[in-house]
């Protein structure tokens, strides 16, 4: 879940309005997107890339390593299916109201094919000075740039804020890992934070959270055994209370879902919890230096 | 999307689950009028919420006049914030035995998740709480699927008699109903074995994926209407999250997770903010709808704009505040912040159109937005 460089991307949809506007950012900073994928326009080139019929003719016919989606929700379990299918190692699904049970079904997918699917919901990937897949800025010098911090977010707009004051502390990223805001996901918080723990490249983690689910609890329960310091965001603490659960749903979270609930988690578990986002610097100055 | 009783129960019928016989009324005439042909009946509040019998919401009733005055008594009341309009009139089942039966999606296993109990009728996380061998639990590989024999597997053992085999077909089918119609939650509660051996379902709570809506034909008229303001009302039908707030800081920013986070800010910072108001996703091109959504609350004093671009586009969200700000001509202040996609051409905008500067921090914009609204 962290891109590299060399790897080889396709873009589902790539002949779109934000598919070719996204698909130009990747190539410009550097992303290897080596095609797309458009059944009604195959054969044709796009963004300086051939167009194939489905991910399945892009593998046969030079391969890839990631694909990302911009396939709307109805039609994203087909277009992942065949990604998956064909062999991607990572599946980047930016695509938001995927049906939850279509996402299950990608996910089980996945697991049989030993695919990684990040989202559905998210806004990709990006790894300052290398590449990005996806629908963030990774090419603003304001809110990226090389550094040693990993950053795992639910959401691309905070997500980015908390990157642009990470860079205004002097700080860069090792990598932005987009989760997704959706309540099931392919990559969860705690995965992606198992994941930096182990990249030679991250000293520390920011974990950008919000209300709901229990994500953070997840993610809480592994901090607490890492040596790398960890500093999270919550988002969500003034909002009214939100969609109800439903009856059966609250068991399955317990008391987890509030504001304080994964603010205590975290807590227990050494976590520094900001009050605002501009405080991440200084909180995380202190952790490394202690 | 969450159904209420009435309109969830025709579902488990049409997917051959029992349910009690029975009509909707809207008046105690209406409701004495359905009784007389049922005999002894249950009237039931229908409102999208829980704890109905705990609110007086649900009573017992043998006569068409003692109908009338149950449909009177509970016609108009509010329960979990919802205003009573309609009532369930239905058959008195004779219960044997209360059960519990439920398929949800489940985050945590990232799979379906089928639960049975054989404490039906009590809320279902005190029985898990108190008495957690009463509580049986399946995850389910969404490939495969879920049959009537790996029912019978997960029943196993409960002591459930004669109606066990019923009680399994019955988690079966509600398996099938889950998958058929994108649910997100179908519960059985209680799920009742009468004196003579039936299985019927005397409630049901259902809850849909919205996402999953546009698939589901004409369901979703059939479901509950959020209960809401005229302004969120407006919102909806613009294809915008908006929620109407006490405070006098109008919000307007990109992404559920940042618009919380500038109310935070507005909250940490001393203040009280007037909406959630995001134009993320693919609504970023509606921020003209949007910034007329949040002048027209009377409440607003001042306005914070923090946008954050990802996918949504500063330079496009600008350009419609920006618009609407030189048509509607507001006299309350405004604050920007922006940065990330499009950044510079919106700051350029802002300065060439409105001969105005963002602040560089949310934090600053805020506290401005507050002190004006002071």
């Amino acid at each position: 879940m962290i891109v590299r460089q060399q790897d080889r991307v396709l873009v589902q949809g790539i002949t779109g309005r934000q598919g070719s506007f996204w698909t130009e950012r990747m190539q410009a900073y550097g992303t290897r997107v080596v095609g797309g994928v458009n059944p009604k326009k195959a054969g044709s080139e796009h963004c300086g890339v051939p167009v194939f019929a489905s991910a399945r003719e892009a593998m046969d016919q030079g391969g890839f390593d990631a694909s990302v989606l911009f396939i709307p929700p109805l039609a994203a379990k087909d277009a992942a299916l065949d990604a998956i299918e064909a062999g991607a190692k990572t599946l980047v699904m930016l695509t938001e109201f995927v049906p939850v049970q279509d996402v299950m079904a990608i996910l089980a997918a996945a697991r049989a094919h030993g695919c990684c699917v990040v989202g559905p919901n998210t806004a990709g990937l990006v790894t300052p000075g290398e590449c990005f897949v996806g629908i963030m800025p990774g090419f603003n010098e304001n809110i990226f740039q090389p550094g040693r911090i990993g950053v795992i977010s639910r959401s691309g707009s905070l997500g980015t804020l908390l990157c642009l004051n990470l860079v205004r502390a002097g700080f860069g990223q090792s990598a932005f890992i987009g989760i997704g805001g959706d309540p099931v996901s392919g990559t969860t918080m705690r995965e992606a934070l198992e994941r930096l723990d182990a990249d030679e490249r991250t000293d520390a983690v920011v974990l950008v959270g919000e209300i709901g689910g229990a994500k953070e609890e997840e993610a809480a329960d592994y901090a607490a055994g890492m040596a790398k310091p960890v500093v999270a965001f919550i988002a969500g603490r003034a909002s009214p209370p939100g969609k109800k659960m439903g009856h059966a749903g609250a068991i399955v979270m317990g008391d987890q879902g509030t504001h304080a609930s994964k603010k205590a988690a975290f807590e227990a578990a050494g976590v520094r919890v900001l009050d605002m986002p501009s405080g991440v610097g200084p909180a995380l100055s202190a952790a490394l230096a202690g | 999307m969450n159904f209420e009783e009435h309109a969830a129960k025709p579902l488990l019928a049409e997917a051959g689950i029992a349910i009690p016989e029975g009509a909707v009324a809207e008046d105690s005439a209406a409701a004495a009028g359905i009784a007389a042909r049922l005999g002894p009946v249950v009237v039931k509040a229908q409102v999208p919420a829980g704890k109905r019998g705990k609110a007086g919401g649900i009573r017992p009733a043998d006569t068409p006049e003692e109908v009338a005055q149950a449909a009177e008594a509970i016609l108009g009341m509010t329960i979990g914030g919802h205003q009573v309009e309609k009532v369930l009139v239905e058959s008195r089942a004779d219960i044997a035995r209360e059960l519990y039966a439920a398929v949800l999606n489940d985050p945590a296993s990232r799979s379906p998740l089928v639960m049975f109990s054989t404490r039906g009728g009590m809320d279902i996380e005190e029985v898990a709480a108190s008495e957690p061998a009463a509580v049986r639990r399946l995850v389910v590989d969404i490939t495969s699927g879920f049959d009537k024999t790996q029912a019978e597997d997960l029943l196993s053992g409960l002591d459930l008699g004669s109606a066990g085999a019923a009680a399994a077909e019955v988690l079966a089918k509600l398996y099938a109903l889950y998958r058929a119609r994108d649910a997100e939650l179908v519960e059985i509660n209680p799920l009742v074995v009468t004196g003579d051996g039936r299985v019927v379902a005397l409630d049901c709570k259902l809850a849909l994926d919205d996402g999953a809506l546009p698939r589901q034909g004409d369901l979703a008229e059939a479901g509950a209407p959020e209960p809401m303001t005229g302004l969120e009302a407006r919102g909806r039908e613009l294809g915008l999250r908006y929620i109407e707030l006490d405070g006098p800081v109008g919000v307007l920013a990109n992404g559920a997770g940042l618009t919380m986070t500038t109310m935070d800010a507005v909250v940490h910072c001393g203040g009280r903010p007037a909406n959630f108001l995001e134009i993320g996703g693919e609504a970023y091109t509606k921020a003209t709808a949007a910034l007329e959504l949040v002048l027209a609350n009377p409440r607003v004093e001042s306005l914070v704009v923090n946008f954050c671009g990802a996918f949504a586009r500063c330079d496009v969200m600008t350009e419609g505040v920006v618009a609407a700000w030189e048509t509607l001509k507001p006299e309350i202040p405004v604050f920007f912040s922006i940065h990330g996609t499009g950044e510079d051409e919106a700051v350029a905008l802002l300065k060439e159109r409105l001969d105005m500067e963002p602040f560089d921090l949310m934090d600053d914009a805020v506290k401005a937005a507050i002190e004006a609204a002071r």
